[in-house]
Parts: C-alpha cells; structure tokens; sequence
C-alpha cells in the first residue's frame, strides 16, 4: 500500500478528520507501516510503551490481566488509535493487544506522536475531545454498574 | 628519589671492551694517516722530481723500514728493494692508492663500531627504562603521563646513542692533535706558544661558560616540549570531554601558549649560540694577529728566526679546527648529560618494586589458606583504608565482602591487586609471604577483576588470554637475534613463542580451548556480544577458505527454512532476476558489495562507470521523474518547518538547507526550462529510495525493468579495475566484501513486518546452531579489535571482560572488586550465580557493590570504616560444617 493510500485510510480515522491531507501525508511518511500475523501481540500489559498503533486493517484483542485470569475486554479494528495512552502519561501499558486476524498498522513513535502534537494545532484539540468521549463513555458505564451494585444490594 | 649514576659511568660501565678496542685502532690508524699524508712528498720530491735518481741507472730503497735511534740516525730493520725511476713511482702510488683505501676501511670499521655501540647503549637504555615503567610503584603511576614517559623514551635518549660512540675516542683523538701542534709551536718559541696556550686556555674558559645558559634553555626547552606532548595526549584522552564542554578553544589557548613558550626559549637559543660562534671565531683570529704583529715585530728586529715564525703561523693552522671541535663535542656531552640526567630522574622513584618480584618462575599453587593480620592500609593522601583487619581466608569459600563505598572493602579487593600500600600487617598463606611473593606467582595464584580493566589495542581473544602470558619463553640462543640481544643487556625472552599457559588452560587441544573460551565468554554473559560482533565482522576467505565454505552453507540452510509460508515475508533475498524493494534503488543497480569508499551506494553519483550505465540504458530521464515526484512530496511535507526540525534528518530526502534550492528547480521544472545541475540535482535524489520503506510506489513495472537491465550492465561492462574491489551477490559465492550477516542473509529483512529483525535473528541462531557454525562467528567475533583501552567496547562489555580474563585463568584465589558495576541487576545476579557455581570449592572473594546478592555466598565480610565489623557464615555452611 502506498503513502496515498494509506493517506486516504487516514482520513477516515475520527481523530484525523479535519487535519490537512498534507499533514496526514506527514503523518503517514514519518511512521512506519507494520503487518502482523494472526495471533501476534503488539505489545503485553506492564511493557513501557514507546509507541502508539494505528489500525488500518484486521481486528485486535484488548486483554487485561484479572484475578480471575485474562479476560478480552474489546475488539478493535480499523481506524483506532491503540497505545496512545502510554505515549502521552508515561505509564506501563495497561493492556495486552492481540491480532486476532492478519493485522495492518501505522505504528507511531512516541516522539514522533508528540512532535506532531506540537506543530499540528488540531491535534491536541481532537486528542481532547476523543478523550472526552472516552471519558464520558467510562463515566456512563461506570454509573451503570454502580446502579447493577445497587440494585444487587451489594453497596 | 632515589640516585641514578651517571651518563659516563652508564657508558663506561656497559661499552668499555667496545671503547678500547675503537681507540686502540685510531690509534694504530695514525702511523698510517701520516704516511697518507708524507706518501704525495715523497712522490713529488722523490721519482717526479728526480731527487736521488741523478743518474739514469740509480735506485732507490722502496719499503726501507728502520727504527730511529738516539743519536739521530736509524736502525734498519728491512733493507727494502732497490727500484730505479720510474718502477719506483709506480711502486710510490699504488702504495698510496693501497694506503688510501686501507685508510678508508679503517675509518668505515670505525664508524661501524661506533654506531653498533650506540645502538647497543640505546637499547640497553631504553629497554632499562621501559624496564623501570614496568617496576613503578602503583602510587606513581598514577601520577605518570604516559605521553610524557612515551617522548622520554623514543625522542629524549635519542642523541645518546649517537653521542656514546664518541663519548671517549673522539676527545681522545682531537686533544691529541690539539697537544701536538701546541707542543710543535712551544719548540719552536716559547713565547709565542705561551700566547697561544693563553688564546687557547681563554677559549676553553669563557666560551663554555657563554654556553651555560644555552645548556640550561635547552634544558627548559626539553622540560618544555614533554610537557607538550603530554599535553597532546591529554588532548586525545579528553577528547569527548573536551567537546561536551564546548571549550575546544580553551585548549587551543593552552597550546598556543606552551608554543609560544617554546619559541621562545628556542629562539634565545638561537641568539646565544650565534654570539657564542661569532666570539668564538673572533678570538681565533685574534692569536694570528699576534703572531702577525708581534712575530713579525721579532723577525724584522731579528729576535725570531723568519722560518721559524712561518713554521709557528703554519702550526697554528691545525690547532683552532681540533679546538673548536673539542668544544663542540663537550657542548654536545653536557647537553646529552643533562638529557640524560633529566630522564633518569623520573625513571628512579621511591619504592619501586626489584627484579627479583618480577623474575619469570614456575606456578607455585596456594595450599594452604590465606591469613590476614593486623592489615592497616593507607591511600596516596594519607587517609586510613583498612584498620586493623584480622582475616583467614579457606581456599574454599565464596565470599561477599559488603559495606557502603569507601568502607574499605574496595581496599580489601585491591589489597590483593597489591594496588594499596601497607601501613602495617601481614598476609600469608602457609610459609608464603604473599605480600614479598613474586609476581609470577600471585600473577597466577590470584585472578583480580577490578572496576575500570586495561585493556590492550589487540583482538578480544588476545585480551581474554592475556593473564595466561605469565611464564617466560627464551629465544634460543644460536639465534643471531637473541644473541645481539643479549649483548644489550636486553632479556632474551621471545616475543614469537608461544606464550600461552597450556598447564593453567590444562590443555593444548585448539577446539578444548576453544569451548573453555565459550563457556567463561557465557558465564560473564559476554557470548552473546560476541557473537554479534562475529556476525558484523568480515572473513578473508583466501586464508580461510573452509569456514566460507561453511557461511554459504548456512546461507542455503536459512533460504531452505525461509521458504516455509509462516516466515517466508521475513526476508526478501537478493535475486539477481528481481528487484528487491527492501533495499535502495541504488542497491539494486549496484547489486553487491564494497569495502571501497567510492563503491557505496551513496556515493554512486560521482561513479564513471554508474553515469555511464545511466546513460546507455536510458534511465536518466526516470530518474528525475522519480526525482521530481520525491521532490515534491518532501516541499509539500517538510515546506513549513523550521530548518532545524528533527524530522529533516529523520526523514527527509533533503537538507533543510537545500529545500529553498529545490523549490526553485522544481518552478523550473513546472515550466519546461531544467538546468543541466537541476538534472543532476534530481536525479540523484531516487537513489537512496527504498520502495517498502518510503512508499511512495514510484518503481512502476517499467522503472523495475529498467534497473533490472542497469544491474546487469554495470555487472557486464564493469572495468578492469573496478572488478576486484565488488564482489557481487551470487547465492552460491561467498561475498569477501560483506559482513558474515550479510552473507548469511543474502538478501534484506523486509521492512514493515512486525519483529522481523527478531525473528530473523532467532533464524539464523537456529540455522548456524544446527549446522554447528556458531563456533565460527565466534571466532570471527574473538577477532574484533577492542581498540586504543577497549574502547571500542561499551563499558558493559569491558567489565564482563575483565572478569572473564581473571576466571579463564582458573586461579586458586578470584577477586572481584567492583567488576560489575555496570550491569543490571539482573545481569549481575546471573553473572554471581553462574561463576559460583563454576567455582565452586575455590576461593573466590567478590566486593559486592549491594548487599542483597550476599545470600549466594558461604560468608559475608562486613566492612565500615576500614573496619572489619561482621564476619560470618551463612546457613547451609554452618550445617555443613556441623
């Protein structure tokens, strides 16, 4: 696939929606394109993280470690963004990704992640805002099973 | 510091049988000098002239040998033959001729016996001061400069040895010729001898002292021009310091200074001894004046006869040269003394060790254990290392000397390295005073891995072995080499033996030692950087022919595993039919390798042969449409950042600071008007491309064609003299210009695979393990030049090193202080682990740096404040020993 394309892959990704083709074609350029088999891991939970992922074919596993042992708790596919957390809190990975079906990536280097941050004004703005929505998203669920616990009696 | 003797009683001492028997044949020369010089007399007086051939028939006595006696007549000892006119001037000239040339092959044995005595001396002297550095007391080393001990030894003794040839003939011989014309002067007046023994004594009086002070500035000057060099070596140590710092000019300062300093001096010296050699002169033509002018005021007023006054004038004719050069030659022997004396005294400090700790001896194993008592050490400052310390330690015990730093367990460890000095105590094992003990001994009794190891310019394998150099090899002693050595009081050791010991190593089979080298290179966790240096270097095939062999073998091993599906996109090979898009278009035209500078594929522009290809298979114009396509991207991508943006040299096929150049040539281009440079400009640009990297799909079908085609040109119409310096890629050939990687690989690890690298690497540990030529990388990786004090390894790799060159001796006692540092605490706790194991029932003594790998231990010695405080032994020895 060539940088157009992967261009044209790009656009479709929420986060970068609005930012110039120019921008995106930078993008594209300056990381590097990664395949990974079926069944390869990305990166394991507890790993310093040192980049973040761009999906732009294929399906992946999120797997957290539990008590009760691993459990998948999303899939993802094309146009995520995975492991930009690690990037922008300098924190181990909190979760193991999986390609459970060949997998195709842009994979995005930490410094690279952040320059881009600081030279493309959009940026931070749409990373605020997709955060938010995670945010939000997280919040809902979390006042869900606060209202399961208390129906169960068990708060 | 201690005296040395002196340069005469040094030259006396170690050449006098050369000396005498060089004066003794000057002196059995002069009968036949002098006949060199009254032979033309006789030849012109005698045959030429007619002298006593007044009649036709009259001979003359040739070869007439008598004695005079007393009474002024003569004693014949052989009559001669009587020859007449001319037979006897033949029989007079090839006497002079035979003369002449016995003459000048007395003057060349001479000279031959000079040199071979100064060259003699020098190397005496040299080797006695490399001698010395070799005994230094550590607390002086460290204070040495080593350039300053390197100018002392090669430049500073040097006119020594030119000097000493004439250190006694040549004064000998010039005072001689200088006493004979005076005393030919005083026969003929005494007056006039005395005034010219006055001159002469005046001479001898004032100008030395004139050159004192030429002798104290070339004294400086020597001062002077060591400190310098010293300085330039400081240069070259501090060189990265000296760039973090940024104060490069400071240094320049610093040298300028020092020259300045330098010209100075030297030009004074200059000054004076122009002054010297004008007065000098001057007061030689003062004594003709007086014998001008008062001679010939007593030969008109009929004191002095007028023959005699010519006779003097003549005679004084010979004095002033010998003069002169007697004084040169004692200017030269106070300048070669103080050199001397000079170098001496920072060849003689305190406390040396003696020969005797250094003589070569057998291995003498440690029986018995090791007792410490009342040790109290001291540091180069005075301050208290160890206090008091009683110690016994079993030759069998793993012990863990732990304390904060600067607790005196570092001095415990160095204690053994004799790299402390002892204010009081004992250390013995048995009868053994190890502290008297002689170096070849503890050399293999004790294995010291210290924090900071030496590390010689040689290649890993000598270094790894290097503490097994310890008995000495003799060279034999027909040898003319040995034999001339031994008259300069050199050691007749042998650089060329085989210095290895085979008892310590406890064999002599090459594969045996091999794996001994293997598994220490593995216990110190050093294998693996081995191995990848063995993969990064290059193999000579013509001295080694088998293991190339051997890398073409695996070659074909590793392309058989990677056509398996699951791995078969980890590398793409290097097949001469395809394009290979995981390398770089210029790669691909070029296809092979180069150790030649102009042969790589960055500097294939400036290559005649690569425009030629260029230019025959019409790829010039695609070229710059690809160029112009990359051009493009880079001005739409990189336009609006500043010039110094990481991203540029990340990722940039232009500079930065040609962007500005390219937007012109790519307006020129829009509107048809491309330069001849413009062409040139862009069409270099595609050649660094690598289609799976970059991405820009710019090698169309066509374009592959094309390259394909100008792969196979380049190859075909190669010239002469570019043929041996490429060595293509054939899949049955072993490529002499690539590194053993490469030519295992033979192709590249494809671009955008996820750990490809990894999985590759893990390949071909898989293939060369099978097919058992890992050996060989290892050996390729033992080759590996470490470089000026290793540093061409990380600090990592020289600590493990270290350590590996202590234990591969096997000694009876190992000592690790601080060895480790470095690592990891991982690293450092597989590291104790496995050389306990190895060790185990051995003495082996480790300064942990932390207490927590104590456990591992039989027994942990607690240090603070120089003090012994906790000694004891751990669980499983106590119940052991229950």
């Amino acid at each position: 696939m060539s940088i157009q394309a992967e261009v044209e892959l790009l656009r479709r990704v929420p986060l970068f929606a609005n930012i110039d083709t120019s921008r995106l074609k930078l993008l594209a350029f300056t990381s590097e394109r990664l395949s990974f088999d079926a069944g390869a891991v990305l990166f394991r939970e507890g790993d310093r993280g040192d980049s973040a992922y761009l999906i732009l074919n294929g399906k992946l596993d999120v797997v957290v470690n539990s008590p009760k042992g691993e459990v998948v708790v999303a899939h993802l596919g094309a146009n995520n963004i995975v492991g930009e957390m690690a990037l922008l809190c300098e924190m181990p990975r909190t979760a193991t990704l999986v390609a459970i079906e060949p997998l195709d990536t842009l994979k995005i280097k930490k410094d690279q992640f952040l320059q881009m941050l600081r030279d493309i004004p959009q940026m931070p703005l749409e990373i605020m805002r997709e955060l938010a929505v995670r945010l939000n998203n997280v919040n809902k669920e979390l006042s869900a099973a606060h209202a399961k616990l208390r129906a169960a009696g068990l708060e | 510091m201690a005296t040395h003797q002196s340069l005469y009683s040094y030259i006396w001492r170690h050449s006098r049988r050369d000396q005498l028997v060089i004066v003794a044949i000057a002196l059995a020369a002069q009968p036949f000098y002098f006949l060199t010089l009254t032979l033309p007399k006789l030849i012109v007086n005698g045959p030429i002239q007619g002298k006593g051939f007044d009649t036709p028939d009259a001979t003359q006595n040739f070869l007439h040998i008598w004695l005079p006696t007393l009474d002024g007549g003569g004693w014949t000892l052989f009559d001669g033959f009587a020859l007449e006119r001319i037979p006897f001037l033949f029989a007079l000239s090839f006497a002079f001729l035979a003369l002449v040339g016995f003459n000048g092959f007395l003057k060349f044995l001479i000279n031959t016996m000079k040199g071979r005595l100064g060259e003699r001396l020098l190397r005496r002297l040299r080797y006695d001061l490399v001698d010395r550095v070799l005994r230094f007391p550590p607390s002086h080393l460290r204070k040495t400069k080593q350039a300053e001990i390197a100018s002392m030894v090669k430049d500073e003794v040097e006119p020594l040895g030119g000097f000493s040839g004439d250190a006694i003939v040549w004064p000998v011989f010039l005072a001689g010729q200088a006493l004979t014309a005076l005393i030919f002067i005083f026969t003929q007046n005494f007056w006039l001898g005395l005034v010219t023994f006055t001159v002469v004594l005046g001479q001898a009086i004032v100008i030395p002292r004139l050159r004192k002070p030429i002798l104290q500035l070339g004294k400086m000057r020597q001062l002077q021009a060591r400190e310098l060099a010293g300085r330039v070596g400081e240069i070259v140590d501090g060189g990265a310091d000296i760039r973090v710092h940024g104060t490069s000019n400071w240094e320049r300062a610093e040298i300028v200074r020092r020259l300045g300093k330098i010209f100075d001096i030297r030009f004074e010296i200059y000054q004076r001894k122009y002054f010297v050699k004008s007065l000098n002169n001057f007061i030689a033509q003062v004594t003709p004046f007086v014998f001008y002018a008062g001679g010939g005021y007593l030969a008109i007023t009929g004191a002095l006869d007028l023959g005699q006054l010519l006779a003097v004038i003549v005679a004084y004719k010979d004095l002033p040269g010998p003069i002169k050069e007697l004084i040169d030659w004692d200017l030269q022997r106070q300048d070669v003394e103080i050199k001397f004396n000079q170098v001496m005294d920072q060849f003689h400090p305190d406390g040396m060790v003696t020969p005797a700790m250094q003589a070569p001896g057998p291995r003498r194993p440690l029986k018995e254990q090791i007792e410490l008592k009342n040790i109290t050490a001291i540091d180069d400052a005075g301050f208290t290392l160890l206090d008091d310390v009683d110690l016994s330690l079993p030759l069998s015990q793993a012990i863990a000397v732990v304390g904060a730093a600067g607790s005196g367990k570092e001095a415990l460890g160095l204690l053994f390295a004799r790299q402390v000095a002892l204010k009081a105590g004992t250390m013995t094992a048995g009868e053994h005073d190890l502290l008297t003990l002689p170096e070849a001994v503890t050399g293999r009794s004790f294995g010291y891995a210290g924090p900071d190891a030496y590390f010689f310019p040689v290649d890993l394998r000598e270094n790894l072995l290097y503490g097994l150099r310890v008995s000495a090899r003799d060279g034999s002693t027909t040898d003319r080499r040995t034999r001339e050595t031994l008259r300069a009081g050199n050691p007749g050791y042998d650089a060329d033996a085989d210095w290895l010991d085979y008892d310590a190593l406890g064999t002599k089979d090459p594969k045996a030692i091999a794996d001994r080298i293997v598994d220490t290179l593995t216990m110190v966790g050093l294998e693996a950087d081995v191995y990848n240096l063995g993969l990064q270097s290059r193999l000579d095939p013509k001295s080694n022919s088998e293991a190339a062999t051997r890398i073409v073998e695996a070659r074909l091993a590793l392309h058989e595993r990677l056509s398996a599906p699951d791995v078969a996109h980890l590398v793409e090979r290097f097949d001469p039919t395809v394009y290979n898009r995981n390398a770089s278009l210029a790669e691909n035209i070029l296809f092979g390798a180069s150790t030649d500078a102009m042969l790589q594929p960055a500097n294939l522009p400036q290559l005649a042969h690569f425009k030629r290809v260029v230019a025959e298979e019409g790829l010039e114009q695609h070229l710059i449409a690809m160029g112009r396509s990359i051009a493009e991207t880079m001005l739409e991508l990189f336009r609006d950042f500043p010039a110094d943006h990481p991203f540029f040299d990340e990722f940039s096929f232009i500079p930065a600071s040609e962007l500005p150049l390219y937007e012109q040539v790519m307006k020129r281009a829009k509107t048809d008007g491309l330069t001849y440079a413009d062409r040139a400009q862009l069409s270099v640009l595609p050649l660094r491309y690598v289609e799976a990297r970059h991405r820009l799909d710019l090698i169309t079908p066509q374009i592959r064609e094309r390259i394909l085609a100008a792969r196979r040109t380049f190859a075909e119409t190669l010239p002469d003299a570019l043929k041996p310096r490429i060595s293509f890629y054939e899949e049955k050939a072993y490529n002499t210009a690539a590194s053993l990687l490469d030519n295992i690989l033979l192709g590249r690890v494809s671009y955008g695979v996820a750990q490809a690298q990894e999985r590759v690497s893990s390949l071909i540990r898989e293939v060369l393990d099978q097919l058992d030529v890992r050996d060989l990388i290892i050996e390729a990786g033992l080759a590996y030049n470490v470089g000026a004090a290793g540093k061409r390894l990380t600090t990592m790799q020289r600590q493990k090193l270290g350590l590996a060159r202590a234990l591969i001796k096997e000694p009876d006692v190992l000592i690790v202080n601080g060895a480790l540092a470095n690592l990891d605490d991982q690293q450092k706790s597989d590291v104790v682990d496995r050389v306990l194991a190895h060790r185990k029932g051995r003495a082996t003594l480790w300064v942990l740096t932390k207490e927590d790998l104590g456990s591992r231990f039989d027994r942990i010695l607690h240090f603070d404040h120089g003090r012994l405080v906790d000694d004891r032994l751990l669980q499983g020895v106590r119940e052991a020993a229950q």
